[in-house]
């Protein structure tokens, strides 16, 4: 993937944990965040109503729930680019089953959070036992549970599920607007953020990524634990599959095609470095809602959906330039350079 | 991917420094059994599908197999240049789809414009486009896949923003410039022969040049490039303006091709590069390969969409088959790499 050296500064894995949790750059994405929702509220009719924000929800689940499998992922320095087609697999799967007589709810989310595993595990295989890199494994499987996808459904829709699957998948929680799958994701981001931020396994996951070798031979295993990771990311792709599936009451081979690369754009402007070793959960979170909401609330005030685009691209392209000029600039008043720089 | 010199961990493996430690020789014996590999591999797919139906190999056919892989190869042969540097570019579908609606818009406000002005235009247009990351992960040193990935959105929003739903047909551009996307001379589709003149001139440049050979050096370990005195930012900046100047050059060749316009052209088009980039044996982690490997790739990934539905295979398959291939290709590239690493060190390498 990438590049020229990058400016890096070594962080420990303690370091790194607190900067997860509150560092300045999950502050950073949390403001503007904030600024958006109070400045939307004020300027743009339609941005403080309840029904706005069950939207922005529903549309942010399935990315807000990759997201998170997905920055542990690129925080031991790997990436996942085969999430979306993962999606579009379990969507074709869910729909070929239901055509065929299996009319189980419980039956259809259980095979598909199966199958989930076993494309995070194949991921996971070619990543850890064969060696390769998981850029180039995840583009290749990228097409090929695409292509399986559309195999096994072809371009057609299967969408004469109940209504009542679509009807409780997007119900409210009693007495509130938003969504009840919300909690999923939030147990989910508990689970992660634990996970990553508060046991020796998330500590090991930030040694990973800034130097695998050390890691391995500091006692980590490094293999082990990306393969589970695959795995997990997997799981939660089809999970957010599923909901696809019911949300839209409609399986297809091409749902949430491109996702990837929002997702991905999301996690990157939540603070993780490409790089590995670096970024958190809260300010993952935070930037899938504030992507989520800026899309919308822009939206609302007529701006086409078209320069969104430029502004999700603009945003990303900051986000990783920003703090780079800063640190660069900061270094040259003081003279020396700040910690550990592997530029000459 | 690797910060440190020293740090040969992750997915780049022992690929990187076994290819540096290997004399020239057994690299390149390597990396030319790996083109006759993907030749081989073409040549069968296609003996295959000819014996199928021998209307396969019909002048039209191949005609149509010839422009299809063109646009690919072009790109590819750009991402090529900037992949061998250990960078990617994911904008280059976003530039392809802008530079095709600026030739058409271009074309059809002044239809007396020459080919070969309407030609330069896009590939300038194409080089800023490159010139913007290019600058951006040379100036600001910024990871090239974090900034190609915002490009990407940046890029094709312009190109929405600009078209607003407009679409240009064939009816409003000029004849002369459509007759180019179809024409031939001896039988070679004239846009092919744009991909092989590209093709040969980044070869030889990549080979007899000492910046070309310097984007392997920069690729193979970029700190140990800048220490030796590459001007490595500048290097990767000229990458960069290369890939974007070649698909604005394919944006060009997309609106004369197809002659129908609008801001989705090339959408998605940048994982299909890469794949055909990879395929062709070019390592993703940088340092290796060769742009005819890559051109070999396009033309391969081209000719299964088309095979699959003479062989009497479900064409859905496609897709799939692709990724199966591009898995197959960078598995390939890393049992050579092993084999070669135990016959040079004599022992093995811890095996990660």
């Amino acid at each position: 993937m990438a590049v020229e050296t990058p400016v890096r500064e070594p962080v420990s894995p303690p370091r790194a944990t607190a900067r997860g949790l509150l560092g300045s750059w999950d502050l950073l994405v949390l403001v503007a965040l904030v600024l958006v929702v109070v400045v939307g509220t004020l300027t743009i009719d339609g941005v403080g109503n309840p029904r706005f924000y069950r939207f922005v929800v529903l549309e942010a689940i399935p990315i807000a729930l990759i997201a998170l499998p997905m920055t542990l992922i690129v925080i031991t320095g790997e990436i996942d680019l085969s999430v979306a087609s993962t999606v579009g697999l379990t969507c074709s799967v869910m729909g070929k089953l239901w055509q065929s007589g299996l009319t189980s709810l419980p039956a259809l989310i259980a095979i598909s959070l199966v199958l989930g595993a076993v494309l995070g595990a194949v991921n996971g295989l070619f990543v850890t036992v064969f060696g390769l890199p998981s850029l180039a494994v995840t583009i290749g499987t990228l097409a090929l549970y695409r292509g399986l996808a559309y195999v096994v459904l072809g371009d057609k829709a299967v969408a004469d599920y109940p209504v009542e699957w679509t009807r409780d998948m997007i119900a409210p929680i009693p007495g509130t607007v938003i969504p009840w799958f919300v909690l999923v994701v939030a147990a989910l981001a508990v689970l992660f953020g634990v996970l990553l931020h508060a046991t020796p396994i998330g500590r090991g996951l930030y040694a990973i990524g800034n130097n695998a070798e050390a890691s391995a031979y500091s006692g980590i295993a490094v293999m082990r634990t990306k393969f589970w990771l695959f795995v997990a990311t997997g799981v939660v792709a089809a999970l957010a599959g599923v909901f696809w599936t019911f949300r839209f009451a409609s399986a297809r081979a091409d749902n949430a095609d491109g996702l990837e690369l929002s997702v991905v754009a999301a996690v990157l402007l939540g603070g993780v470095s490409i790089f590995g070793g670096r970024g958190g959960l809260l300010g993952v979170v935070a930037a899938v809602a504030l992507l989520g909401t800026l899309r919308n609330a822009l939206q609302l005030a007529d701006v086409p959906a078209n320069a969104l685009t430029i502004v999700t691209g603009t945003l990303l392209i900051a986000s990783v330039v920003g703090p780079n000029v800063v640190r660069m600039a900061r270094g040259r008043l003081r003279r020396r350079p700040p910690e550990e720089r592997t530029q000459p | 991917m690797t910060a440190l010199p020293t740090a040969p961990p992750g997915p780049t493996g022992p690929t990187a420094p076994t290819e540096q430690s290997a004399p020239t020789t057994a690299v390149h014996r390597v990396f030319v059994v790996r083109e006759l590999g993907i030749a081989l591999a073409l040549l069968l797919l296609v003996a295959v599908t000819f014996a199928t139906n021998t209307r396969f190999l019909s002048a039209q056919n191949v005609k149509d197999l010839l422009l299809g892989s063109t646009i690919l190869a072009i790109l590819a042969v750009g991402q090529a240049i900037v992949i061998i540097t250990r960078n990617v570019d994911l904008s280059v579908g976003s530039i392809l789809g802008l530079a095709a609606f600026a030739t058409g818009t271009m074309l059809q406000s002044a239809p007396g414009l020459p080919i070969p002005v309407a030609i330069v235009v896009g590939m300038a247009l194409g080089a800023a486009c490159g010139a913007v990351n290019g600058g951006l992960i040379a100036a600001a040193r910024v990871p090239a896949l974090v900034v190609t990935l915002g490009t990407l959105y940046v890029f094709r929003g312009i190109d929405y923003t600009w078209a607003t739903g407009r679409q240009i047909n064939a009816a409003d551009m000029p004849h002369g410039f459509l007759r180019m996307g179809n024409a031939s001379i001896l039988g070679i589709p004239v846009l092919a022969l744009f991909a092989v003149v590209v093709l040969v001139a980044a070869g030889l440049f990549l080979r007899w040049y000492r910046s070309g050979r310097e984007l392997y050096a920069i690729g193979s370990d970029p700190d140990a490039a800048r220490l030796y005195g590459i001007p490595v930012g500048r290097r990767v900046f000229w990458a960069f303006v290369t890939s974007g100047a070649l698909a604005g050059l394919a944006g060009v060749l997309h609106a004369a091709r197809f002659g129908t316009i609008d801001a989705n052209a090339g959408l998605g088009q940048e994982l299909n590069v890469v794949a055909a980039v990879v395929v062709g044996g070019v390592a993703i982690f940088g340092g290796s390969g060769s742009v005819y490997g890559a051109a070999l790739g396009a033309v391969l990934l081209t000719t299964i969409g088309s095979a699959l539905p003479v062989l009497g295979i479900n064409p859905f398959w496609q897709r799939a088959a692709v990724g199966a291939l591009i898995l197959a290709a960078i598995g390939l590239d890393r049992s050579l790499a092993v084999r070669m690493a135990r016959r040079l060190r004599g022992g093995s390498d811890r095996g990660r």
